[in-house]
This record gives structure tokens, sequence and C-alpha cells, in this order.
């Protein structure tokens, strides 16, 4: 049986070679990242077992305030999810031929965070135990049923979408590597590499990366409605959903520019991730930057000149009141520090990109919770008591844990499955140069040759 | 069919907080303390709204006003309800299903009035009044969302007894517990749908007014204004 799972016909992969390394060597390092994942894992496991025991009492929520962190983590989870699938999806379409060497990893934070997403919307349940009455009492004419819809299917597409191109690299594991043939016998699916298989798979990848961008264009939307369509003071905006869309890129390229820097650094992948790809991504992260000024202009500008009382009371909370802290970081670390940095050409550098995608990342998670919490820390109704909302260590611990766990699962992912995709890289170096060039040359006036079959088609690449 | 309101006329109220009491004693409503009341966990299903009055003097007279939940008949909170916990009955009354609740407080965000409450540890009694609880309205469990039911379970009552005398049930049978406890007869309850009955007249009196009205809730709980 093994011997007939070994194909020695195949020719060794000299030239990308190192892309196998991570999965069939394990140094120290390796246990020392996991072992220190899990010790955050279990503390959050330990603050979520408190929490089922003795109930939300052990949160900083109470009334008014009946959402805080995990409602911020859902949005900012889901938002992160973004990455992968829109970005990988977009840059294929576009036949954009830098992307091959980042659309895996890309992929991969989709389906991994998507799961803290609708993990956190569980953790802040009252009574997990019912959570299935959502199906079986499930009401469309809530908003949070159009989640659990839109996001079941963005899980199913994207989860697809990051297997189609993973079918060819886990064939290549299969023949080329003896650790867990089995399971990766059984996920080539068959995958020889035939003329007919490929066109079969890039025809699927094709198709897929169409659909997925409306769904993935829909969860971001519908995760703003539950937000937009109730009647809460600088809630009720229809700016909501393109303004969540748009965050939801913003933190996603930030997210996927540093995990690609920590995928370079551990596993030394500086011929694979280039600085061209972080400038590239810097480049596209500076015109969201640009657009999420422009929407988060649009917001506060319509609220100050409208002067609404219930609204102006929350607008004044976010401008100079308890969250004007908050606020203003966000402001800095969205729009200030990182244009600053990806502006400037000899800035967007690897470490600028990222220095400004951190920054990113916790200004996208202060806008998650400026969006929750002031609206509900002033009710339209005057309150006898003035409850100011402050996360306890349970809430901490299990963010902690969340951040853990996606690390964990996405080390873990690298060490099963190459994190760079090794068939369309060997693909670009055989066949897509001549095919570049022969595209552009069908671009300039007076050219004879015909335009490439993929140009119309405009899929698989 | 009846259309179950109330009428608050803010000129009777003393602000004694006598309907407060009676709520929590009615609907078996956990007592809290003030640390729990700073927290935001405290059980008001009728609480007290402080506001700023009409005023000549130099400071506008600080008011109180009773607030149980108004029972929209355009309710923000049955419209998000993922699960149909939260309904409105064919009499009107918003209502909540404890034992199909799944805690995720969307409810409570959607309401206007802050009307509603969630139950954030296991509900608790002192040693003497454990053994007095209401047996006719059922203690929450952690982690679901209650509210003012309109003492439904009264309404069941009042009916159950017109029926085994045999008639049909009379104007005042249904009171909730607040309106019977308000020593000045500030509130006054019946069926909005009677144009005959003392809350329709007063709730199409000159004096009545919606609390936030603009948002097109239509509450059925009438407030009438004090000063005239």
């Amino acid at each position: 049986m093994s011997a007939s799972a070994r194909r020695p016909a195949k020719p060794p992969l000299t030239e990308d070679a190192i892309l196998l390394e991570p999965i069939l060597h394990t140094g120290p390092k390796f246990y020392v990242t996991v072992a220190a994942l899990l010790s955050v894992i279990s503390l959050g496991v330990y603050a979520y077992i408190t929490q089922y025991q003795e109930g939300l009492g052990v949160t900083g929520l109470g009334r008014p305030v009946y959402w805080g962190f995990y409602i911020t983590n859902f949005v900012f989870f889901i938002g992160i999810s973004h990455a992968g699938t829109l970005i990988s999806a977009i840059l294929r379409i576009v036949g954009a031929e830098w992307r091959r060497t980042i659309t895996r990893s890309a992929e991969v934070i989709t389906v991994m965070v998507i799961l803290f997403g609708v993990g956190n919307i569980l953790i802040d349940l009252g009574r997990p135990d019912r959570m299935l009455n959502v199906i079986k009492f499930g009401r469309l004419e809530s908003p949070l049923l159009w989640d659990v819809c839109s996001i079941t299917v963005y899980l199913t597409m994207s989860t697809t979408y990051l297997y189609l191109p993973l079918i060819p690299d886990i064939a290549i594991l299969r023949d080329h590597t003896n650790k867990y043939t089995w399971l990766y016998r059984v996920l080539a699916l068959g995958w020889t590499g035939t003329p007919r298989q490929h066109k079969v798979l890039e025809f699927l990848i094709g198709i897929m990366a169409i659909i997925v961008i409306p769904v993935a264009v829909s969860v971001h939307t519908v995760v703003s409605f539950v937000f937009a369509m109730t009647i809460q003071p600088m809630w009720h905006s229809a700016i909501f959903g393109p303004y969540f869309v748009v965050g939801a890129i913003f933190s996603g390229i930030a997210a996927l520019i540093c995990a690609m820097a920590l995928i370079r650094w551990v596993y030394g992948l500086g011929e694979y991730l280039k600085d061209v790809h972080f400038n590239n991504l810097g480049l596209l992260l500076l015109v969201m930057c640009f657009a999420w000024g422009y929407f988060t202009g649009s917001e506060f500008l319509t609220v100050f000149y409208g002067n609404e009382p219930a609204h102006m009371s929350i607008f004044w909370m976010k401008f100079t009141g308890p969250y004007a802290v908050h606020f203003w970081t966000m402001v800095a670390t969205c729009f200030v520090i990182p244009v600053a940095i990806l502006s400037n050409k000899r800035t967007r550098t690897i470490l600028g990109t990222v220095i400004a995608s951190l920054c990113i990342n916790i200004g996208m998670y202060l806008e998650r919770f400026i969006i929750v919490v002031p609206s509900l820390s002033q009710p339209r109704l005057p309150h006898a008591e003035n409850v100011v909302y402050s996360p306890t260590w349970v809430e901490w611990s299990i963010l902690a844990a969340c951040f853990a766990a996606f690390t964990l699962l996405y080390v873990l992912f690298t060490k099963l499955f190459p994190i760079v995709s090794i068939w369309e890289v060997q693909e670009g170096r055989e066949n897509s140069v001549a095919e570049v060039t022969e595209r552009i040359q069908s671009y300039l006036p007076n050219a004879h040759t015909p335009a490439p079959e993929r140009d119309k088609v405009g899929v698989g690449q | 069919m009846a259309k179950w309101g109330m009428t608050i006329d803010l000129d009777r109220c003393t602000a004694c907080q006598g309907c407060v009491t009676a709520c929590q004693l009615e609907n078996n409503l956990p007592p809290t303390g003030p640390k729990e009341a700073h927290a935001g966990r405290n059980y008001t299903w009728m609480e007290m709204i402080p506001f700023e009055g009409e005023g000549e003097r130099p400071k506008p007279i600080e008011r109180l006003l009773p607030r149980p939940c108004l029972h929209c008949d355009n309710p923000p909170c049955v419209k998000v309800c993922p699960v149909g916990a939260t309904f409105k009955n064919e009499e009107g009354i918003v209502g909540q299903i404890f034992t199909r609740c799944i805690g995720c407080r969307y409810c409570t965000t959607a309401c206007p009035y802050t009307a509603r409450y969630f139950n954030w540890v296991t509900p608790e009694w002192p040693e003497p009044m454990e053994d007095h609880l209401n047996p006719d309205v059922s203690v929450r469990s952690k982690g679901v969302v209650e509210k003012c039911t309109l003492c439904h379970h009264r309404l069941q009552n009042a009916r159950d007894q017109a029926r085994a005398e045999d008639r049909p049930m009379r104007p005042g049978e249904y009171t909730p517990a607040c309106v019977e406890a308000c020593p000045t007869s500030a509130m006054q309850f019946g069926d909005l749908s009677d144009p005959e009955s003392d809350v329709s007249k007063l709730a199409h009196s000159r004096r009545a007014y919606k609390l936030l009205e603009d948002l097109g809730t239509e509450p059925k709980v009438i407030y009438l204004r004090e000063g005239e």
C-alpha cells in the first residue's frame, strides 16, 4: 500500500523544497510556541467555565451596556476574516501575478478567524445550552438570523475556496513526504495533475473566486445590520453596511501583512514573500486608509451637523467624554500613523507596513468597541445609575485566548500544509512569464498576436 | 378583543415608589443592593426615571417618572428576537418566554426605553423571603431576559374565575400589581379598545402623551402631563 502511494516517478522538488520544510521538520521552537499558546488558551477556557457556571455576572456588563467585549470581538474577527477570501479572490480575478505566494496565507486567515467570530457570539449567550433554538424557532425577521445564514454560507464557501487550490499541493505532499500519507491521500482526491484535472480545478477556482465576493460583502453588511436595524442613536445609520465592509477589508489586509511577516521570519521565506508583496499590499492598505477615513468622516459629520440630542450625547461621549481616549487613539492608529508611513516610499518597507498594520489592527478593535459600547451607555431615557462598562479578567482572558487559539490553528496549518502555494509558484515560473508577455503585447496597438484565451475567460491563472 | 393599556397621571404621582415595590413582590424580582444597582444589575420592571420637569424657578424641578414596559404596539424588541422568545399577543401584551430565551440580549439593546432586564446571575432571596415567592409567577434562571408582563398571570386568574362562574370578565377584575398599589390612583388600567373605559377616556384627553412618541413605537402606557 505504502509502495504504491509513493510515486518515485515524480521529479523531486528542488526549487521549492523550502516550502515543505515546516511540514517535514519540527524544532523545539514549535513546541515552545504551542505550549505558550496552549497556556493562554487554557486560561480562556477556565474563564469561560467560570462564566458558564456563574452566569454573565462575572463580566463587566450590566444594564444598559448589555453588549461589550464579546460582541466587539465578534465584529472584529469577522472583519479580519475578510482578509483572505476577498483579497485573494480579487487578486485572482484581476490576474495579479504577484498574488501567487500570498493567497494561501490569506485564505487560511479567513477560515480560522471566522470560527472565533462565531465563537464569541456563542460565548456571549446567556443560555448557550439553548443555542439550537435559533434553528428550532428561528425567525427570519431578526437580523441575527441573517448573520447565522450568511456566516454559515461564508464559512462553507471560504473553506471550499481554501481547499480547492490546496489539492495539487496535497498531492505533492502525498508524493514527496512520508508523513501523514493517509491524510494526504484522502485529501488529494486522486490528483495526478493531468491537463483535464487542471482545467476542472482552474474552472472551479475561477467560479468560487467570483461567487465568494458577494458572499463576503454580504457577511459584513449583515453584521452591521445587527446594529443598524435597531433605532438606537448612532447605530441606526444607512452608512453602516458599506462602512463595516470597508473596515473589514482594511483590518483584513493589515492582519494579512502581520501574518505574512511572521511566516517570512519564522520559516525564512524571504525569497517568496518579498518587498514587492509588502509594498503592493501596503499601497492597497493606504487606499483603504483613505476609504476608512472618508466613511468615518461622513458618519461623524452627518451626526454633528444634524445635531439631534440623542445622537449628540453619544457623539460627545466619543469626542470628549469617557471614550475620547479610545476615539482619538483610533484616529491616530487607523489614519494618521498608517498614512504617514505608507504614503512614503522609503518607509513603505516590510517593517514599515508591519508597524502600520499593527497600528491599524489596534485601531480597528477600538473602532468596533466604540461602535458597540457608547451607543448603549447613553440610552434615550435618562438613567438613575451612571453605569460605566469595564471588562473583567474573564473577558480579557477570553479575548487573549481567542488570539492564541487563532494563532495556534494557523501554526498547525503551516505544519500540515504548505503556507505558500507550491503549484501556483511553479505554474508562475513555468507558464506565466510567457503568458504575461503575450498578454501585454496584445494590449499594444497593432498587436499581431491574439489575446490569450484566459484573458477572455477571466478565470484561473 | 381587549387591548390592555395604562395611563399614569404625573399630576397625581407622588413618586412614592409603591408601584416599584409592589411589582418586585408580585413578580418575584430578586432584591438587590447598591453594589448591584451601581453595576446596572438591579431588577426593576417598574422603574423611576429621573428627568427635569418644566419650571420657572432658577433651576428646573427634578422629577421622577414611573416607567413599566410600555407594551408598544410596534415593539422594536419583538422584531429582533432570533428565536421568538418575545412576542406581542393578540391583546397587545408584549410577553417573554423565559424557557425559550437564549440570552443574546438583542431585545435589551433594541428597546429604546431600556425596559428589559437580564439575569446576570442566578437570582437569590434572603432567608424568609425565599418561602414567600408568588407561586403564580415563574422564577427565572440565570442567562435569560425578563420584563414587565402587565401581570399577565392576573389576567389568567381573572379569566379563570369568570369562566368558573360562567360569566364574562368584568372591567376592573384584571389589574396589575403596580396599579393596584398606587395610593393616589395616579395609574389607571383597562381596555383601550373600549371607548367608554376610564383608561380610554384619559388616554384621549388633552394631557395625554407618549414617551419618545416620535420613534413610532406606539406605547400602550400613556402619560398624563402635569400642571393643568
